[in-house]
This record gives structure tokens, C-alpha cells and sequence, in this order.
């Protein structure tokens, strides 16, 4: 089994690969372009042993404008995770399908629609209902939807309810007299 | 992967749809399945999740580091501490914390304890699946049991937020030992008892083997991990494999199977029980009684962890839970995300196994996968 | 003052599909009329407070401790408890925990299929004002809003001790006739309608199941 640097040599042959970044001896990370992204991670599991998807993610990097998708690879021989993430334009975000690959591929792409509006062509039942129900509003986990005016507004608070900042709270409430000391 | 089902035409009268949830006592936790059947045959079926859907990982967002440590444990109900834990372990990783030694004994032992006690639970769901309530009641008193030490340890039965970033918050109380050693005791008797009069029975035996089985060449490709994998004859184990905590200073075994059908799993479950029970004797024995229990953190109010992103996992009871988490240098996260192994499991391998079964083993086989709805949509 | 039910018309099951409207009933909840003999009503009383059947339903974290409960330790059914799988058979709602948007749904449904005299007890903190997920765009902070509650039991989670405290409770209160959530329901049907269907944006269910 190569190490994961000499894996990396022979793949940086054939692929764009960017923002290299060693966590771990058994976890790295790595950059991929979107369009030769499915096809590597298909190298990674038919050729190089990381036949296990661990899970798939997305990032949203709003203040960029853009998503970063994570495919988190692992390698049952070497024990090692390669953290694979791509790109993708936040306005218009669409990726290759890689429920060919992965069973449960679809039910994670099936999850990045809803939650963040991503489409993934071609990956079945995409548009169907996954954790949410009649949901009306732009997909939930997008930075730019606020939970707590959403939820002020549709479901309400219990009048006599408070919640505050507790650095607020504990500074200027609870230890005043503390309150320089604390700061930094 | 994908294999689209064979179109079912409803008006024929030929199928029937039948919806298996959420409110119904055959399945685990709330959550549904969307069966088609021919008869009594299982033709398709559909998972539904999303009934528990709290949206953590949005919710984390917005909790600095120390807030989200109270909610983590929330997201797997009856296995609250391999939130913990993990959520402990990435954050410590992330702003270069390492918990005392003392602190990594007293976390292996409250992992395993919750190991046990989780699998209490669900060896009393296989027994109510299958008929035996029996053992239903026997298992779930003795979970209780183990409930009491997490409340003496923790001083909550089910959500401890014990262990913090930096260590966990308490030492063991006096004589605690002695007192889980009894426990532990008691456990072990019972499945001696379990296994003579639930894997020995034959009406168990019959409806359970060849039941769901999970051929070798599935595990990958539908991410199949824990122990529905290793009664699929491989010997993988977070815990051998990327040790972690002190799973490398003990000693127990990796237990295989080879049938990979619902009996075989349940047995894999068992002698996994057996192995924690092993494992917790040694960690009582070996660990320290002496010296901190916690790194000081930094001012947990103003707590700022560097840029970063890394991912840690778990043996779980289920499988290999993970957590995900980036950091951008504020005091939030920027993003984590939660691996739960039933997300696979309940999904994917679920929709494919329940094909061909009809409908009274739906319950057995969906018991026997060991699913969590918590975890899948968090 | 009561509302005259009858003279607010039939239900008009707008989420159904128009072809399928004539499948389900159009008829309003009818209120309990109590007994006109008050030691008859008192007797009835009694007799439903000591044969409480729970609806074995798990709508959220709060329904890991009623295995405990079930079961040889605590033993709820020496005190005449006892969980059923079906709302038809059932007279006791437990509510465990928070309630998501999607669950809220099937919650509504099955309690609209229960057969009076029916009781809803809310586990949890989640129930009465949101708890930890008062910001969470997926669950509702005010169970109240869309179901009678008859009783709640705080705490995150409840101890099984709690909860047989509670059932004790909610044994009081239905001995001494207070506890009276089905009727609050029947009479202020259409607020609860409202409420129920601001939250729920995919109303494709006939308006009162039963």
C-alpha cells in the first residue's frame, strides 16, 4: 500500500491538486477542481483502497461566495481519511452525482439540497422531502438564514422567556467588579 | 450503487402501500418506513426520517465552543457520551488542549459503561421484537443500573455533560468502583441467562437466521460500519484500528462473524458485551486515583479556537460515529457535522434489505441494523 | 361563553385533493357533556383515573425513560398504566419532549384518532417554551398552542420518579374533573386550526381525523 505522500505524488501527476494540508499521520486534506472531482474520487476508491465514504459535507463560506463540498475517503487497509473538498459557485451550485459510487450517496446529496440548494443532476429522489416538511424559505443551513427571527416569527416565544449573552450577562450582571479583569 | 426499484403500479390492486411509522411499536425511535407490499412480501420500501430534526449542526453555529458542549450529548438519545467525547476530542485538537491521563482512563471507562448500557437497551428490543418480553423488562432493569453509576458519576441519568473539552468535570466518587464492579457482576450473569433462554430459543433461532443478510461485497459500497460489518466477517474496530483514548493499553478481542444475518449480529452484539464488561475491569483496576481530572481551558467566554479543520471518530455502539468540525478563528464554529452511523444503516442498506422479507420480520430486521433516527438527521 | 358548535358549519377539508374530500367526515368534535348525576360523573371519574393507557409513541428524546418506567424497576402499571400501540386504544398522550414541525403533524393525527376521555402530558422543558431548541427553525416552543396539554412534566430529561409523580397527578386532577384539555380543544377548535396549520405548510390531511 503507498503512503498517503507517495499516493499524493502519483495523483498530483494526473490532478489539480491545491491546498494540501496535513492534519493528522492518518487524516489529510486536499483541494480539488470541480470538474475532475468525481473522477478522483473514484481513482481514490478503486485504485488507491479508500473504499469507504465516511461522510459527505458542505462548508459555507459566505464572505467567498462560495461552497466547499467535503468527501471524507477513509482506507481500511492503511487507516488513513483523505478529506477531499471542492469548490463550488454559491449563487449557482451544482456538482456531479456521485451516487453511483456510494449507496448512500443519494441520501446525502438528497440532504445537501434541502439544506443548503445544492442540485446534483441525475442522483434519484433528489427533490424529495428528506428532514423537513412544507418548508417554505430559503434552504436552512445557509449562513445567510437567521434561525432565531425565523423562529420568533413562526413559532413564537413564551412571554416571560429571557435569554441573555452570558459574557454580557456575567459582566455587567453577575461580577462587574470583575469586568476589566476578564476582557481580553 | 444505486438500484432503482421495479415501478409498482398501485391500481392494480395487486400492492398494497403500508406505512410502518412513525407511530408504531415495531420500529426503533421515531421514524417511518413506506413499505410496498404483495401479500405479506415486502416488494419496495422507502425510509422517512426528519421526525427528530432539532437542526444541530445549525444550531452549533451560533453556541460558542462551551454552550455547544450542554447540547451535544442531545443528539443520540440513549448515547449521549460519544457526543461528548467527540465533541471534546476535536475541540481539543483543534486549540491544542490534551486532557490529563487520569481524565482519558475515566472517559474510556464512561464510553464503555454507555456501550453497555446502550446495548442493554437494544438486546431488550430484539427480545420485544421477536416476542420475549421477557427480556425486555430484564435488560432495560439492569440498564438502570448502570443509569444509577452515570447519575453517581455524572449526577444526570441520561444527558451527563460530563466530559468537557479539557478533561471531564468531576473525579469518581468514593467507592465507586466497588459498586460498578457489582454491577458489572450482575450484568454478566444476565447474559449468561440472555443467552440461554433468547439464543438458544429455537422460535429466536428460526426467524433469525438467514434472515437480512449483509454479503461481504455490500460493506463497502453502502458504508457499513460497527457491528452489522464485523458479523460480516471483517475485523474492523475504530477502537483497534486508530486507537484512541486508552483502548490501546487494555487488552480485549475484536469479535467477528461470519453468517451476517440477524442472528449473527445479535451474537456479534453479545460477546461485544461481554468484551466491554473485560475491558471496563481493567480500566477499574489500571486507572489513577490520583492527579487532575481537567486542563484549565481558557477563558471559556472569550474562547477563541485557531483556524483548523479536522475529524475524529468512534466506535460506537452502531458503528463509527465522527465528528466534523471546522473552525475559522472566531468564537464560533464554522461549520461541524456529525457522522452517525445509522444514517447509512437506516437509509441505504434498510431500503435495500427490507426487499423480499414480508412484513412481520420488517421489525426484527430494522432492531437488528441497531438504528438510531437521532443521529441520522440531528 | 360557549360557542355554539353546530352553527359554525361543517369543515371544509381544503388540504385534501377535491376528489378525495367525499372519503373523509366534515363533522366538528363534539364537547363532553358530563353526567347529570354528579356522583355518577365522580364514579366515571374514578374509573377512567385508574385505567390510563398510554399511546406508545416516541415522539422525542423524552420517551427513553419510559422504558424504565414500563418496566420491573419503577412498574407504572400497578398504578393501572399501561402503553397501547394504537391512539384508538389509547387515553393518554405523552408528548416526549420537543416537538419538530414534522412530527406536530402525526402528533395532531393521532391525537384527533384517540377516543375521548383523552389526555395529553407534556415531558420536557421543550414542550412549554422551546428549552434548548428555542432557536431551532424545526421545532415548535409552545406545545400549547396547537394541542390541550393537560399536564407537564419539566425537566430535561424527567426521572421516571418524576414521571410517576405526574402520572399521580394527572390521576388528581381527572378524579376531581379538571382535567379537561378535549373539550378546551372541541371549544376553541378553530384557534387551534390556525395555529396548527401557520406552523404546518404541507396541510394535506382531511381537518379532524377520526
Amino acid at each position: 500500500m503507498a503512503t498517503p505522500t507517495a499516493l499524493l505524488d502519483e495523483l498530483g501527476k494526473r490532478y489539480t491538486l491545491s491546498e494540501i494540508h496535513i492534519q493528522r499521520d492518518d487524516l489529510l486534506f486536499l483541494k480539488v477542481t470541480k470538474p475532475q472531482a468525481v473522477r478522483f474520487l473514484k481513482d481514490l476508491r478503486d485504485d488507491a483502497g479508500y473504499t469507504h465514504l465516511t461522510f459527505m459535507t458542505n462548508i459555507d463560506y459566505i464572505e467567498d461566495g462560495r461552497f466547499t463540498l467535503t468527501y471524507m475517503l477513509h482506507n481500511y487497509d492503511t487507516h488513513h481519511e483523505i478529506g477531499v473538498h471542492v469548490d463550488l459557485d454559491r449563487d449557482n451550485a451544482e456538482m456531479d452525482s456521485i451516487h453511483n459510487l456510494w449507496a448512500q450517496g443519494r441520501t446525502y446529496q438528497c440532504e445537501l439540497r434541502e439544506m443548503y440548494g445544492i442540485r446534483f443532476p441525475g442522483s434519484p429522489g433528489l427533490d424529495d422531502d428528506f428532514c423537513l416538511e412544507g418548508w417554505d424559505q430559503i434552504p436552512p443551513m445557509r449562513k445567510e438564514f437567521d434561525i432565531v427571527a425565523f423562529s420568533e416569527e413562526r413559532f413564537g416565544n413564551r412571554p416571560g422567556r429571557g435569554s441573555t449573552d452570558p459574557r454580557e450577562h456575567m459582566g455587567t450582571v453577575m461580577y462587574p467588579e470583575h469586568r476589566d479583569g476578564t476582557e481580553h | 450503487m444505486f438500484e432503482p426499484a421495479a415501478p409498482v403500479d398501485l391500481s392494480s390492486g395487486k400492492y398494497l402501500k403500508l406505512w410502518q411509522g412513525p407511530q408504531h411499536p415495531g420500529i426503533t425511535g421515531n421514524m417511518s418506513l413506506e413499505l410496498t407490499t404483495c401479500g405479506d412480501e415486502v416488494v419496495a420500501c422507502k425510509t422517512h426520517v426528519g421526525y427528530l430534526h432539532r437542526g444541530f449542526e445549525k444550531l452549533m453555529e451560533r453556541r460558542t465552543f462551551i454552550q455547544n458542549f450542554t447540547i451535544v450529548c442531545r443528539i443520540a438519545v440513549p448515547e449521549p457520551t460519544f457526543n461528548e467525547y467527540l465533541y471534546a476530542a476535536v475541540v481539543e485538537e483543534l486549540s491544542g488542549i490534551k486532557a490529563p491521563e487520569r481524565a482519558e482512563w475515566i472517559r474510556t471507562f464512561n464510553l464503555e459503561l454507555m456501550r453497555l448500557g446502550s446495548y442493554l437497551m437494544w438486546l431488550g428490543g430484539v427480545g420485544a421484537a421477536f416476542g420475549q418480553s421477557t427480556i425486555y423488562q430484564w435488560t432495560v432493569t439492569h440498564r438502570d443500573y448502570i443509569l444509577d453509576l452515570f447519575e453517581e458519576m455524572t449526577g444526570a441519568r441520561v444527558y451527563h455533560m460530563y466530559i468537557v473539552p479539557g478533561g471531564v468535570r468531576g473525579r469518581l466518587p468514593e467507592g465507586f468502583e466497588d459498586r460498578a464492579r457489582k454491577v458489572l457482576d450482575g450484568v454478566e450473569r444476565l447474559l449468561m441467562d440472555v443467552e440461554k433462554i433468547l439464543f438458544n430459543n429455537v422460535v429466536f433461532k428460526t426467524r433469525t437466521k438467514g434472515l437480512g443478510v449483509i454479503t461481504k461485497d455490500m460493506v463497502d459500497p453502502y458504508g457499513i460500519t460497527g457491528p452489522n460489518q464485523r458479523a460480516a466477517g471483517f475485523a474492523r474496530d475504530v477502537r483497534r484500528d486508530s486507537p484512541y483514548l486508552m483502548y490501546d493499553e487494555v487488552e480485549w478481542d475484536v469479535i467477528t462473524g461470519t453468517a451476517s444475518d440477524t442472528y449473527e449480529r445479535a451474537w456479534v452484539r453479545l460477546q461485544e458485551m461481554h468484551q466491554g464488561i473485560r475491558i471496563m475491569r481493567q480500566v477499574l483496576d489500571r486507572m489513577p486515583t490520583g492527579g487532575p481530572f481537567q486542563t484549565p481551558l481558557p477563558n471559556v467566554l472569550h474562547w477563541e479556537v485557531p483556524k483548523g479543520e479536522t475529524y475524529i471518530k468512534a466506535e460506537c455502539t452502531r458503528g463509527e460515529y465522527g465528528y466534523y468540525l471546522v473552525t475559522d478563528g472566531s468564537q464560533y464554529v464554522r461549520r461541524v457535522h456529525v457522522r452517525g452511523p445509522s444514517y447509512t444503516h437506516a437509509i441505504a442498506l434498510m431500503e435495500k434489505m427490507a426487499v423480499g422479507t414480508n412484513i412481520a420480520d420488517i421489525a426484527g430486521l430494522m432492531v437488528s441494523l441497531h438504528t438510531y433516527p437521532p443521529e441520522i438527521e440531528r | 361563553m360557549k360557542p355554539n358548535q353546530s352553527a359554525l358549519g361543517p369543515l371544509m377539508n381544503e388540504g385534501l385533493p377535491p376528489e378525495d374530500r367525499d372519503l373523509f367526515s366534515n363533522a366538528r368534535p363534539v364537547l363532553y357533556e358530563p353526567y347529570p348525576v354528579e356522583v355518577v360523573e365522580k364514579f366515571v371519574n374514578w374509573v377512567r383515573a385508574n385505567s390510563l393507557w398510554l399511546l406508545a409513541f416516541g415522539t422525542g428524546c423524552g420517551a427513553v425513560e419510559i422504558n424504565p418506567l414500563m418496566t420491573a424497576r419503577y412498574d407504572a402499571y400497578r398504578m393501572g398504566v399501561q402503553t397501547r400501540p394504537t391512539p384508538r386504544q389509547a387515553s393518554v398522550f405523552l408528548i416526549g419532549g420537543y416537538a419538530s414541525v414534522k412530527t406536530l403533524k402525526r402528533i395532531i393525527r393521532s391525537y384527533e384518532q384517540m377516543q375521548g376521555p383523552k389526555f395529553v402530558v407534556c415531558l420536557g422543558i421543550c414542550p412549554i417554551n422551546g428549552g434548548m431548541y428555542w432557536d431551532s427553525y424545526n421545532t415548535v416552543n409552545q406545545f400549547d398552542l396547537y394541542l390541550p396539554v393537560d399536564l407537564y412534566i419539566t425537566g430535561c430529561m424527567p426521572r421516571p420518579e418524576v414521571l410517576m409523580a405526574g402520572v399521580l397527578e394527572l390521576k388528581k386532577k381527572i378524579m376531581e374533573g379538571r382535567a379537561d384539555g378535549a373539550n378546551r380543544y372541541v371549544e376553541n377548535f378553530d384557534w387551534y386550526k390556525a395555529n396548527q396549520k401557520r406552523v404546518i405548510k404541507n396541510w394535506n390531511m382531511p381537518d379532524y381525523n377520526w
